[in-house]
């Protein structure tokens, strides 16, 4: 905006975007605050809001009655792992992309996009059937192949768009300085697009993190990452506000705070660069 | 512009991200199309021959498809009414000069990054349980009987719960547009004596239009394949069982693959409808 | 050494045809100037000889070794950028020392080449820096200096001076120019200019839609220009051309006459006109003749303190041994 609002204009905006705004994030909130009352205090009636004996007693609950730390780690690894795998598949086809465009370049991005559309649950059975043939059922290493193809077309989108920023000629001139291939990748163009590839990572760790199809139908008991582990609170006998809302805030928090600084990339990666 | 030496190297450098998404994309579709064909059981004989098209007739004509293709159009309609009305608003609301931008910002964006068994059963048991969730004290302390939500109102529901998800989403791809609109317009449209809704109508709508469509595909491809929420709040009962959800209880719950792979052909050909129109749009900005 | 010959070099982009066969020997220590106007194709032939373009068909050798196949890496040539296509994210030092790395030159030597280069370029205090943090012209210069510390066969200069503002190109052309006088190693250089190609080059190729119009020292194109696009391509300002009755008289098609070569005066001359608009550049005035009937404006170049004002009837006369005849292909003739 070019003007500066009035005063009082401004004062009237900061009202209704504060209102709005707590009450989209309220639910997270509740979740957290629940998260510190007593099982008794989290079903109180009429609820209470802030003054309450705070206590941190449903964490440890929650991490010794069901193992949060290995679903923990099974997100970690399974998120983590399919992001860098993922990166390391795509950082090579966005380099030719980006900077040896053919006359087919365009095609083979739209048609990687394309493959992110298909519905999951159309190819649920053949999936399901193959890993139990590769022995991959409710493994870390079965689920992180999995989510790096769910992801895939994203990240070599995204870096694609970050590579095209790059100037063509810094590269050329590393050829020129005699650097291979390899050389030029690792030593110039990487380093480059370090915020890129960092946004990239971040995006894609988020998504790997959420995904909620494929880790709530191949994994079990020893693979399940902390969606699954989130759902098996579904079940009647898990039904402790307090507690639930403690796994949850643990399952969300690491996600929350990567995903407020890779809110900016977002718009780029979802969108496909149709929105800019 | 390149050398035959770069364009080899190109092609080599390419051919792990393409051959994995081929595999990815084409061995399961293959599966699927094949087991579509038969009658396959496994814990009941297994594959139990050829049916032709029986199983794409049977899919349709199961008393369950009809209304699953209606609850899915619900989910799918209503929450894309409600985030992209809302997100227009929001994000013009966010547009303007206010005190804490920057945390009002993140406060929206919130619930984009909650998954969705998270943001599910919070909503379930914390919001809509007809005895401690917090709509039924708000309702009490109106005088009202609480809701039992999930049964009384299945579908408004989930569409409540989804949309909260997918607001973030459009609101911020709708800003992103909106301040990409040269104030300079606006100025001139205000000179010109238009007043505000006419603005809104003749110039900031119409500018918006492109990024409205993207996020009306986006959303109807990631919305079409909702499954967690379903999964955790109402397994498909009280008519919330979507086409999605339906091909899921056919081909694992009941097992018969044979039936769920027919739809799920169905389900990959109404994706791929909606796909053509984003990938045109997509391609159309793609500077070749 | 550096002796580069292109043999019958052609270069197509699918069916379109950028450099049609071309025949060129750079000699060793030359600095040669590819000059034309843009789109002309002298950026692509500087490629092709880098190896950053494959040829389609033809020969490049290197000190009488075939390179057409060999990667740039490998052609023991370094280039400099209109861009200068420093590396942001290292030092100047860094960015230096790049090739020298990629090379596997020992760290002590390297460090020599790289003191040698700063001192030389003027670079010393700024070795630490980054990119971003330095001028136009102290970019320019770590990419020479880059180029120098590889010690190559030769330069390759792709409109070094460009995204410079008028006062830093010239500097820098005399810098440039001194370090070919230093060095004494093969350059090319790519420019659009044809100041900067009269100024620096030992010999021009005037190129023009892939072909070249004319190779020779500046002196030689300035004299004897082979056709009327040479002729109004090298001289500033330009070469009058005029066709016509005036042009019979001479037996030829189109004569050319430089400003510089045509006196004025008040009282008597060969043609007559009126004076439009005069550019007064102190040493020297330009002006712009009308209405001569030979062509739309007539350029005279006079002394600086000779004054007409415009709308003012002038008389022309050109040195009748500086005039150049064309023939109806637009060739010399002699």
């Amino acid at each position: 905006m070019a003007r500066a609002a009035s005063p009082r204009r401004k004062a009237i905006t900061t009202l209704a975007a504060w209102s709005v705004g707590l009450l989209i994030f309220f639910p997270i909130l509740w979740t957290m605050l629940t998260s510190f009352k007593t099982e008794a205090t989290a079903i109180a009636d009429p609820p209470v809001f802030l003054f309450f004996d705070w206590t941190l007693e449903n964490y440890s609950v929650v991490q010794e009655r069901s193992d949060y730390m290995r679903f923990l780690w099974n997100s970690i690894i399974i998120a983590g792992g399919s992001t860098i795998l993922g990166i390391i598949v795509a950082v090579p086809a966005a380099w030719a992309m980006a900077f040896v465009p053919g006359r087919r370049t365009k095609d083979i991005l739209l048609w990687m996009l394309s493959t992110k559309m298909l519905p999951a649950v159309g190819v649920l059975y053949p999936m399901y059937l193959i890993f139990i043939q590769m022995g991959l059922l409710d493994t870390r290493i079965g689920l992180t192949i999995v989510l790096m193809l769910v992801n895939l077309p994203i990240i070599v989108w995204m870096l694609y768009t970050y590579f095209k920023e790059i100037p063509g000629e810094i590269l050329e001139a590393a050829r020129m300085d005699g650097a291979t291939l390899k050389e030029e990748i690792l030593y110039v163009l990487t380093p480059m697009a370090i915020p890129g590839i960092a946004s990239t990572l971040l995006l894609n760790v988020i998504l790997a993190w959420n995904e909620a199809f494929w880790t709530l139908n191949l994994t079990a008991a020893k693979a399940a990452p902390l969606t699954a582990f989130i759902a098996s609170y579904s079940s009647p006998e898990g039904l402790f506000y307090a507690k639930l809302s403690a796994a949850s805030t643990m399952a969300i928090a690491p996600i929350l705070i990567l995903g407020w600084f890779s809110q900016k990339q977002l718009v780029r990666g979802l969108t496909f660069g149709a929105v800019k | 512009m390149a050398t035959q030496h770069s364009r080899s190297a190109a092609r080599i450098m390419m051919a792990p991200a393409v051959i994995l998404l081929l595999g990815w994309m084409l061995v399961p579709l293959a599966m699927t199309l094949l087991f579509s064909f038969k009658q396959y059981l496994p814990l009941r004989g297994g594959d139990l021959g050829w049916v032709g098209f029986e199983n794409y007739v049977r899919f349709v004509s199961s008393s369950a498809f009809w209304p699953s293709v209606q609850a899915t159009l619900v989910i799918v309609g209503g929450v894309l009414a409600i985030t992209i009305c809302f997100g227009v608003l929001l994000a013009m609301l966010l547009d303007q000069p206010f005190w804490g931008q920057g945390i009002v910002r993140i406060l929206v964006i919130a619930p984009f990054f909650v998954m969705p068994t998270v943001s599910a059963l919070v909503w379930k048991n914390m919001f809509m349980d007809p005895v401690n969730g917090l709509f039924a004290h708000l309702w009490k302390f109106f005088g009202a009987d609480p809701v039992v939500w999930l049964s009384e109102a299945p579908l408004f529901s989930i569409v409540l719960i989804v949309s909260w998800q997918w607001l973030p989403f459009a609101t911020l791809i709708l800003l992103t547009a909106i301040q990409s609109l040269d104030s300079e317009q606006l100025e001139a449209s205000e000179m010109d004596g238009a007043p505000p809704l006419k603005r809104f109508w003749f110039i900031i709508l119409p500018h918006l239009s492109r990024a409205i469509t993207v996020v009306l595909l986006i959303q109807t491809i990631f919305l079409l394949s909702i499954f967690a929420e379903i999964f955790v709040t109402t397994q498909g009962s009280f008519g919330t069982r979507t086409l999605t959800y339906l091909i899921f209880q056919r081909v694992l719950e009941s097992q018969n693959v044979g039936l769920g792979s027919a739809g799920g052909v169905y389900a990959i050909i109404l994706a791929n409808i909606v796909a053509i129109f984003l990938m045109r749009i997509v391609g159309k900005n793609l500077d070749a | 050494m550096g002796r580069i010959t292109l043999d019958k070099v052609v270069k197509r982009f699918g069916d379109v045809e950028v450099i049609p066969p071309l025949d060129l020997t750079i000699e060793d220590g030359e600095f040669t100037v590819f000059v034309g106007p843009s789109g002309c194709g002298k950026s692509t032939l500087l490629r092709l000889i880098a190896g950053l373009e494959d040829v389609t068909d033809g020969q490049i050798r290197i000190d009488g070794n075939d390179a057409t196949d060999i990667p740039p890496a490998k052609r023991g040539l370094a280039m400099v950028f209109q861009s200068y296509a420093l590396y942001p994210h290292m030092s100047v030092r860094k960015n230096i020392a790049f090739p020298m790395r990629m090379a596997g030159i020992p760290e002590d030597e390297q460090k020599r080449r790289i003191d040698a280069a700063a001192k030389a370029l003027n670079l010393t205090d700024y070795l630490e820096r980054r990119p971003g943090q330095l001028s136009g012209g102290q970019r320019q210069r770590v990419a020479i200096g880059r180029a120098i510390v590889r010690e190559p066969a030769a330069f390759l200069f792709d409109e070094p001076l460009s995204n410079l503002d008028a006062a830093l190109r010239v500097g820098m052309r005399m810098e440039i120019s001194e370090l070919h006088a230093k060095l004494k190693t093969t350059m090319i250089y790519v420019t659009h200019d044809q100041v900067e190609a009269m100024t620096m080059a030992d010999k021009i190729v005037v190129l023009r839609a892939g072909y070249v119009e004319q190779v020779g020292s500046p002196l030689e194109l300035y004299r004897a220009p082979r056709n009327v696009f040479v002729a109004g391509f090298i001289g500033s300002p330009k070469m009058n051309l005029i066709d016509g009755a005036e042009a019979a008289k001479h037996d030829c098609k189109t004569i050319g006459v430089r400003p510089e070569h045509i006196a004025i005066s008040d009282s008597d001359g060969q043609w007559t006109g009126r004076v439009g608009v005069s550019e007064h550049l102190g040493s020297d005035t330009f002006f712009h003749i009308h209405d001569t009937g030979l062509a739309e404006t007539i350029t005279v170049r006079a002394d600086g303190e000779v004054g007409f004002r415009h709308g003012d009837t002038v008389y022309l006369t050109p040195r009748e041994d500086s005039i150049h005849r064309f023939d109806e292909q637009g060739l010399r003739i002699a």
